[in-house]
């Protein structure tokens, strides 16, 4: 088992470790998850996601390899710009989620899922053919933090010289923080304000970037947060989660990704299913919903049903903590998708009512 | 963590207090540290009797669900629907106001393979 560079600093934290994606991670700090996520939507939370993966491409095809592999239209980026894309198999399938950054011209980096490192990387070396490109796995070298939450503009750029306010959302910029280079992200996975921070660096580096970060956050009341709020706070605004609401079975269209999904751009994998499906439509669309019932949340696998037949399954689901309400994401049959369609969600031999929303749970 | 050596504990980290025949449980600090934020426990309105061994009711927290299993049979007293609006408590008290269910044990031999606390806490390796 593996485990990131801020491992002690986790355990002195009091974290609960759990294996994620082949790394001990903490899933949560003795506050708990329902703590942590409102630290993240009220102050600012610091979380290591140095389990994320990334991936340098450079050389003259560049753009034409990262074209190929994923299926947003990465032309349309600038030097400093990030767009969400998703990289699938020829036949549709999504093999994961990820960001692809423009460093330069011929030069951009895809951050990808942790559990989905060694898929991807294998992924990409095969679709490596006839390109002119220097393809390298970085990920055992690049440390990852994202600070998150309303707070974080303030406490980040105490460290820097960089002036980080007109980093737009989905931008980045190269620079010095806490007196190390890296990459200052405007990006996350929690709907709040805040950034991405890539680094390099050995044990000393990273207790440095880390203590630094919590001594300027401290005003601000900083903490360490885990996964397990990570989850929750993307599920509150509907973000897609790699093995539970997408995977090599669902394609981008059903899984309402197709603002994401560029067909005019020229070939890439998967596209002819691809555009089959935004021509036809799908069976099955990925829908939100809450939940109207007590005490229930609904959970990844759980059946859906309505007018008495199964219609499809839940892909995620939790209690919102902002909200205080449980809410979800599942598949469910086309004629079930649209909003406000009652639906019924089988656990335990019961069925717990609930109805299709729209995104996000919170806005 | 703490495992008061007056109750009673079962493998499935439910604890029992026996008064005469009358049982209180609910579940054990390290159950309730494992599952994390408690959110529901839902347990039916019109529960009456439970059955050794069988579950009652669930535990919803954040992370995961969890079955209430019952560790003896008998007829339901009371329900703690306090917990209804302060589900926490059964993080923050497990062994006091984080009670489940009173309930009235059929048969006192139900409860002879239940554990003490040195021996439950084996079990969990502390």
């Amino acid at each position: 088992m593996k485990k990131t560079l801020f491992y002690e600093m986790h355990k002195n934290a009091g974290a609960k470790i759990v294996e994620f994606a082949g790394f001990e991670m903490p899933i949560q700090y003795p506050q708990g998850i329902l703590h942590e996520h409102h630290v993240v939507r009220k102050n600012v939370g610091v979380f290591d996601v140095t389990h994320m993966g990334e991936f340098e491409v450079k050389g003259k095809d560049a753009l034409n390899f990262v074209q190929k592999i994923t299926v947003n239209d990465a032309s349309k980026l600038t030097d400093g710009k990030v767009q969400y894309s998703a990289m699938c198999r020829t036949t549709g399938g999504i093999v994961d989620d990820l960001l692809v950054y423009r460093i330069s011209e011929d030069f951009y980096m895809l951050v990808v899922n942790g559990a989905n490192v060694d898929k991807d990387w294998a992924w990409a070396c095969e679709n490596n053919v006839g390109f002119d490109i220097t393809l390298t796995n970085v990920s055992d070298e690049v440390n990852l933090l994202a600070v998150q939450g309303p707070e974080s503009l303030k406490t980040l750029q105490k460290l820097t010289d960089v002036d980080m306010s007109p980093i737009v959302y989905y931008s980045f910029v190269p620079g010095t923080l806490a007196g190390h280079e890296m990459i200052i992200s405007r990006t996350g996975y929690t709907g709040e304000l805040g950034f991405e921070l890539y680094f390099r660096g050995d044990l000393a580096v990273a207790e440095h970037v880390w203590s630094e970060i919590f001594k300027a956050g401290e005003e601000f009341g900083i903490e360490p947060v885990g996964l397990g709020c990570r989850d929750t706070l993307r599920l509150e605004k509907g973000f897609a989660l790699y093995g539970n609401d997408i995977d090599e079975s669902t394609n981008t269209i059903e899984a309402g990704l197709g603002w994401i999904t560029k067909v005019d751009k020229g070939e890439f994998n998967g596209k002819s299913v691809i555009v089959d499906a935004k021509t036809n439509g799908t069976s099955r669309k990925l829908v939100p919903f809450v939940v109207n019932a007590e005490r229930f949340i609904a959970r990844h696998h759980y059946k859906i049903f309505a007018d008495g037949n199964e219609i499809g399954f839940v892909t995620s689901g939790n209690l919102s903590p902002t909200l205080d309400k449980p809410i979800g994401m599942g598949y469910v049959t086309k004629e079930y998708s649209k909003l406000g369609s009652k639906i019924e969600i089988e656990a335990r031999g019961k069925l717990f009512p609930a109805e299709v929303v729209k995104l996000p749970f919170v806005s | 963590m703490n495992f008061p050596e007056n109750l009673k504990y079962t493998e499935d980290h439910e604890w029992l207090l026996v008064e005469g025949n009358i049982g209180t449980m609910g579940i054990t600090a390290h159950a309730a540290g494992e599952l994390g934020d408690v959110v529901y426990i839902d347990i039916a309105d019109d529960l009456e009797s439970v059955a050794k061994g069988e579950s009652f009711g669930t535990i919803e927290a954040v992370k995961t669900v969890a079955d209430i299993y019952a560790p003896a049979t008998g007829k339901v007293i009371e329900v703690n629907r306090g917990l209804n609006d302060a589900p926490e408590t059964v993080n923050n008290d497990p062994y006091g106001e984080g009670w489940l269910i009173k309930f009235e044990i059929d048969n006192m031999e139900d409860i002879a393979d239940l554990m003490d606390s040195a021996t439950y806490q084996g079990t969990i390796g502390h």
